[in-house]
């Protein structure tokens, strides 16, 4: 009787050190992968931002520059294409495209001393540049934020868990273009 | 960075429980010292009654004090546009659940200082002569330096420690001069039965002793963690950033200047970002609230590799031949890419900087600016009444009419 007993009750004490265990581990999961969803609608935030500002720019700049329309062309398709794609990978494509026409836009403004003269072209240009940094730093807070998540979903034991609930891994927001690494330094003086 | 928290909360705790067993110890030897080991009690509870109305006043009105005490003015977009992009963009790299509140100080000396008790009620102020002086990289690394600040909670424990230690000042203070005005009007508190006289006298002299030691300790621990707690922001500045070289010419840049910071006191200096006072330049000793501005920068200038922690830790190791400071929980093998600079360079002579940092004082402080086609910039105060204004160069007419301005010709 006595050694049954304590077994007995060394069986529901463990089970309910588990269970309990368990609901932690999962509630811990579900909070970083809110904090992820959470990290990636800042940088959906910041996107949307800059695709606001495009019209604005363009509109400021064409009656300066009249010889790049091509430029202007460029980078309106580019906004459209980023402001229609559906996946994350899609997404970050688009993006990065945008920056690079926006780049591109901002080298050539160079030949336009007038331009560059302009106040309301220069408080454009300041909100622009914050926006790309923004861009880059809601990036970096979400790579950081997936990096520690998925990290999370593939050690033990938290990887049990993970699987009896279906925590899928999720994609960095990477860069395709090597060159685009510096994204910050959209930068014009 | 969420591991830093931890262990700051955790070395937070150690330091406040250390600093109320101080405190209790304190206030139970001048209570048993004055009337007996019963009124040691009544001492503890006059001590930690002091504390908790101190504590409770800290917390819920520290920062506005703190705010108030150094003029800092809050502060709307259009007057500083960078500022507050540059606060957002490091509000969105730290993922703060709020934008800080931002206020500029009117002072020329260049320094800043981030205060509130959690991430949810803080606040930046930078003073108009950082603003004036900085570039567009060095503002994002100070800034980046403020939040780091914020996200480790160092606000909350310099709190909480600069309220401890001041109660301590302050009982021991109170006791120590009691001790002498009582002495000198030859009244004896102690021993009305002069059995307890020996063990009652040997009470007050620990009581005395323990006087004078408790605020010196209590200051060199405040002082030591919040050295420790400069280092670390820097680390978390430069991992925020992704450019440590940002962050290194700001503190180069504000080390260049000489001068002292009006608004700033003894009890606030530990809150900027270096220290406000530069009259004698003394080696680091117990008593500095800040590390050496030059190795900051050093180490800073030494970290080539990477942004991460792990790489600040590294280069503090090899820059002052110290052990590293920061716990090993916190070091993940992640890297961090430096990133290159921006372009805005700033290069604008010192009579420049002067003018604008008096434009940005004047707009801080509610006027607003005329210019004239002629080229003169005329600065209305906000008091200005309605009416005409003839500029003095060109004789031109303007109309001004409460802050809205009309040129005739």
């Amino acid at each position: 009787m006595g050694p049954m007993l304590i077994l007995l009750m060394f069986l529901v004490i463990l089970t309910i050190v588990l269970v309990a265990a368990v609901i932690g581990i999962y509630n811990a999961l579900v909070r970083l992968r809110n904090q992820v969803d959470n990290a990636w609608s800042q940088i959906d935030v910041q996107l949307k931002r800059r695709h606001d500002l495009i019209p604005n720019l363009v509109e400021t700049a064409k009656g300066y520059m009249t010889h790049e329309r091509e430029t202007f062309e460029t980078i309106t398709e580019a906004r459209s294409r980023a402001m229609g794609a559906h996946s994350v990978s899609e997404a970050a494509k688009a993006e990065s495209a945008l920056t690079g026409a926006l780049s591109k836009f901002m080298l050539v403004v160079e030949n336009y001393p007038e331009l560059k003269a302009n106040q309301n072209f220069l408080a454009l240009q300041e909100t622009l540049t914050s926006t790309e940094n923004k861009i880059a730093f809601a990036r970096q807070a979400y790579n950081d934020q997936v990096l520690f998540y998925n990290n999370k979903i593939q050690m033990f034991p938290s990887n049990i868990i993970a699987g009896m609930f279906s925590f899928t891994k999720r994609d960095f927001f990477e860069i395709e273009d090597a060159a685009e690494r510096n994204v910050p330094k959209v930068s014009f003086s | 960075m969420w591991q830093q928290i931890r262990i700051n909360k955790r070395n937070s705790l150690l330091l406040l429980m250390g600093m109320g067993t101080v405190l209790a110890s304190l206030g139970f030897l001048i209570g048993a010292a004055i009337g007996g080991v019963e009124a040691g009690w009544i001492g503890i509870l006059v001590a930690s009654g002091i504390w908790l109305i101190m504590m409770l006043t800290s917390y819920f009105g520290g920062d506005q004090i703190l705010l108030a005490s150094s003029r800092a003015v809050a502060v709307t977009p259009d007057v500083h546009p960078q500022l507050f992009n540059i606060v957002e963009e490091m509000k969105i790299a730290a993922g703060l659940p709020k934008l800080p509140k931002i206020y500029i100080i009117n002072d020329p000396a260049p320094n800043a200082f981030a205060t509130g008790r959690n991430p949810e009620n803080a606040s930046v102020a930078v003073t108009a002569g950082l603003l004036a002086r900085l570039n567009r990289d060095e503002l994002q690394g100070v800034i980046a330096h403020e939040v780091s600040h914020i996200v480790h909670r160092d606000i909350l424990f310099v709190t909480l420690a600069g309220v401890m230690l001041g109660t301590i000042v302050l009982i021991s203070q109170l006791f120590l001069r009691g001790m002498f005005y009582s002495s000198l009007s030859g009244r004896r508190y102690s021993s009305r039965n002069s059995r307890d006289g020996g063990a009652q006298a040997i009470l007050m002299l620990v009581a005395i002793v323990l006087a004078i030691l408790a605020p010196i300790f209590a200051y060199l621990l405040y002082f030591a963690l919040s050295r420790r707690r400069e280092y670390l922001a820097d680390a978390g500045a430069v991992r925020l950033t992704r450019y440590p070289e940002g962050l290194a010419s700001a503190l180069e840049k504000i080390a260049g200047t000489n001068i002292n910071m009006e608004s700033a006191n003894k009890v606030t200096a530990p809150m900027y970002i270096a220290n406000p006072f530069r009259g004698k330049k003394a080696a680091v000793n117990l008593y500095s609230t800040h590390p050496p501005i030059e190795e900051r920068i050093r180490i800073l200038r030494n970290m080539s590799h990477g942004a991460a922690l792990a790489d600040y830790e590294q280069s503090y190791e090899s820059v002052t031949r110290k052990k590293g400071m920061i716990p090993g929980s916190a070091l993940n093998d992640e890297s961090v890419e430096i990133r290159a600079a921006s372009a805005d360079k700033r290069p604008v002579s010192e009579s420049r900087q002067k003018r604008e940092m008096g434009d940005l004082m004047r707009k801080v402080n509610g006027f607003s600016f005329l210019a004239c086609p002629c080229g003169i910039k005329m600065k209305i105060p906000p008091n200005f009444p309605s009416g005409q204004i003839q500029c003095p160069r060109c004789s031109r007419v303007h109309t001004v009419d409460k802050g809205k301005i009309k040129t005739s010709a």
